[in-house]
């Protein structure tokens, strides 16, 4: 077993080595611009690029011609969101989305904030979800668009996309969902679910980095955008730019795999992360597990381990590659926005850690990741002034605390 | 973030965990932090009576930074007089344990809960002083 275990396929996934083969040919042989009409190099671009299309819209259950290729899924993001806000301005300047979506979400609604539009931020409950009776009750005939995640990405709660599509469609509003988290992990389908607008990436389901899609449905009803990047008119003027022709292939293939093999998949990835939540909770009795338990992401598991600061700890396991909700990983100082949406005191949200897993987890090495984590909970509790104090009886709600 | 290897060695390795008898007259504690905002030190001294620091023990939940802070604190403070323990300032320990930044106010942290251990020792003296005073 190789270290650092790389648990933080939520953050990247690697390039299925089938992805990389499919795209070797594009960096040099058949390198040509896919706007480019008159000659085979563009006909051979332009045709695998079309089957990319064909193959990323088949993971969604969506027509070839309402992908739009874009960098990726901020950029997918700004598009549907920018470009509906602007689109539909004469019929109503009111958007809705949550506290606990994506920052790629959440500040385009900012801006749109500032430019005159009005947003409303939904409320999570303690595992994430947006209350759907809230969500109806806030759409009124001003409203022009819906923007609610598929799947979280640092708690791995699923959002009932099925059931908030339905409300925004008998209510007459467009629905955005972020799906980043989502393709090859649950079941995607534009139609069954209602989705009129869908951001996708293609290294978060094991492509290359630098490419995603916006899907825009093209009837019932038909959604229309203004463009946010003007020039060549590609992309049925949605989206200008000379295409990344590589990458879409990458992402293609990478939505092939992800579509055929969901179905073995996911049972693997659940019971790797099943282990390894059970491994942990055997240990402690006290750690909290982030997210809805009953309806999240199959590789994914966030945990609070209180008493001991997540960054400590993330420094003590540097054979892991994971992730941590706490402040100062980052350059705030804050700790993550999403833990404390769903109402977690700082001091949990300080202790979190993200363990997502992948294609090529292996159960030796969610072992070891659970074993090291434990071994490392233990080590910074004996440092720990605070579970002292709790060994002391003490109450640390009620301790006067010198906040600095 | 890169840590440099000072921190690392003070996180991995670090000097004087541990508690000392806070009910014993020559034992000073100060708890500085809070736990919402990431960073809780507590920081003990033992002050032999010619006002030497003759021990000193800490627990820290934090970052490692913060951890390395209170750690090299209690090196420098064991052996040290308390008035010259006084004196240590927060910059002394960024520039020992080249702290980016952002992790500046780990060591302000600390420089805090010297202060504090100190003061609750002089405390403890006063009240010891004046108790000895009445008696006699």
């Amino acid at each position: 077993m190789k270290t650092p275990v790389y648990l933080d396929y939520s953050a990247t996934t690697p390039c299925d080595p089938r992805v990389v083969q499919r795209m070797l040919p594009f960096f040099s042989e058949t390198f040509g611009n896919a706007a480019s009409r008159s000659h085979a190099f563009g006909w051979t671009a332009e045709a695998a690029v079309e089957q990319a299309r064909a193959q990323v819209a088949q993971l969604i259950g969506a027509h070839p011609k309402e992908i739009i290729w874009t960098s990726g899924s901020t950029e997918a993001n700004n598009l549907a969101i920018k470009g509906v806000a602007e689109m539909y301005r004469p019929k109503g300047n009111h958007l809705i989305t949550a506290a606990t979506e994506h920052k790629a979400v959440l500040d385009p609604m900012k801006r749109l904030e500032s430019q005159g539009f009005e947003v409303t931020w939904l409320p999570v409950d303690g595992k994430g979800h947006v209350d759907l009776d809230q969500l109806a009750a806030a759409i009124t005939d001003r409203t022009i668009l819906v923007s609610l995640m598929a799947a979280n990405n640092e708690i791995g709660t699923l959002h009932p996309i099925a059931e908030i599509g339905a409300i925004c469609k008998q209510k007459g509003t467009l629905f955005h969902t972020d799906a980043t988290q989502a393709p090859g992990k649950i079941p995607l389908d534009v139609e069954a679910q209602h989705v009129d607008l869908m951001s996708l990436s293609a290294h978060k389901m094991y492509g290359p980095k630098g490419v995603g899609c916006l899907y825009v449905r093209r009837k019932n009803p038909r959604v229309r955008l203004v463009a946010q990047m003007d020039g060549g008119g590609h992309e049925r003027g949605m989206r200008s730019g000379t295409l990344n022709v590589t990458g879409i292939v990458g992402m293609g293939e990478a939505a092939r795999i992800c579509r055929e093999e969901m179905a073995t998949e996911v049972p693997k990835l659940r019971a790797l992360r099943d282990r390894l939540d059970a491994r942990v909770r055997e240990q402690f009795a006290d750690a909290v597990w982030n997210g809805d338990l009953a309806a999240r992401l199959p590789h994914l598991t966030n945990i609070s381990f209180p008493y001991v600061e997540g960054e400590s700890l993330i420094m003590g396991v540097k054979e892991l590659a994971v992730s941590s909700g706490s402040a100062c990983t980052s350059a705030s100082l804050e700790p993550s926005y999403v833990l404390k949406s769903l109402g977690l005191g700082d001091e949990l949200a300080h202790s979190s850690i993200r363990f997502s897993l992948g294609r090529f987890t292996t159960e030796q090495e969610v072992d070891f990741a659970a074993d090291r984590v434990v071994q490392e909970v233990k080590r910074l509790r004996e440092m720990s002034p605070l579970w002292e104090m709790v060994q002391d009886g003490v109450d640390l709600s009620k301790v006067k605390w010198t906040v600095h | 973030m890169a840590y440099s290897d000072k921190v690392l060695d003070h996180y991995q390795n670090p000097r004087n965990v541990g508690s000392l008898d806070k009910d014993d007259p020559n034992v000073g504690t100060g708890v500085v932090g809070a736990p919402e905002c990431g960073d809780v030190m507590k920081l003990q001294i033992k002050v032999a009576d010619d006002g030497r620091i003759v021990d000193a023990k800490f627990k820290t939940y934090g970052c490692g930074s913060a951890i390395a802070s209170s750690s090299l604190a209690t090196e420098w403070l064991k052996g040290t007089s308390v008035d010259a323990a006084a004196q240590i300032k927060n910059t002394q320990i960024v520039e020992e344990l080249s702290l980016p930044p952002v992790k500046i106010h780990c060591s302000v942290l600390a420089e805090d809960a010297i202060k504090a251990a100190i003061e609750d020792w002089r405390k403890k003296r006063a009240a010891q002083q004046t108790e000895s005073g009445v008696k006699a």
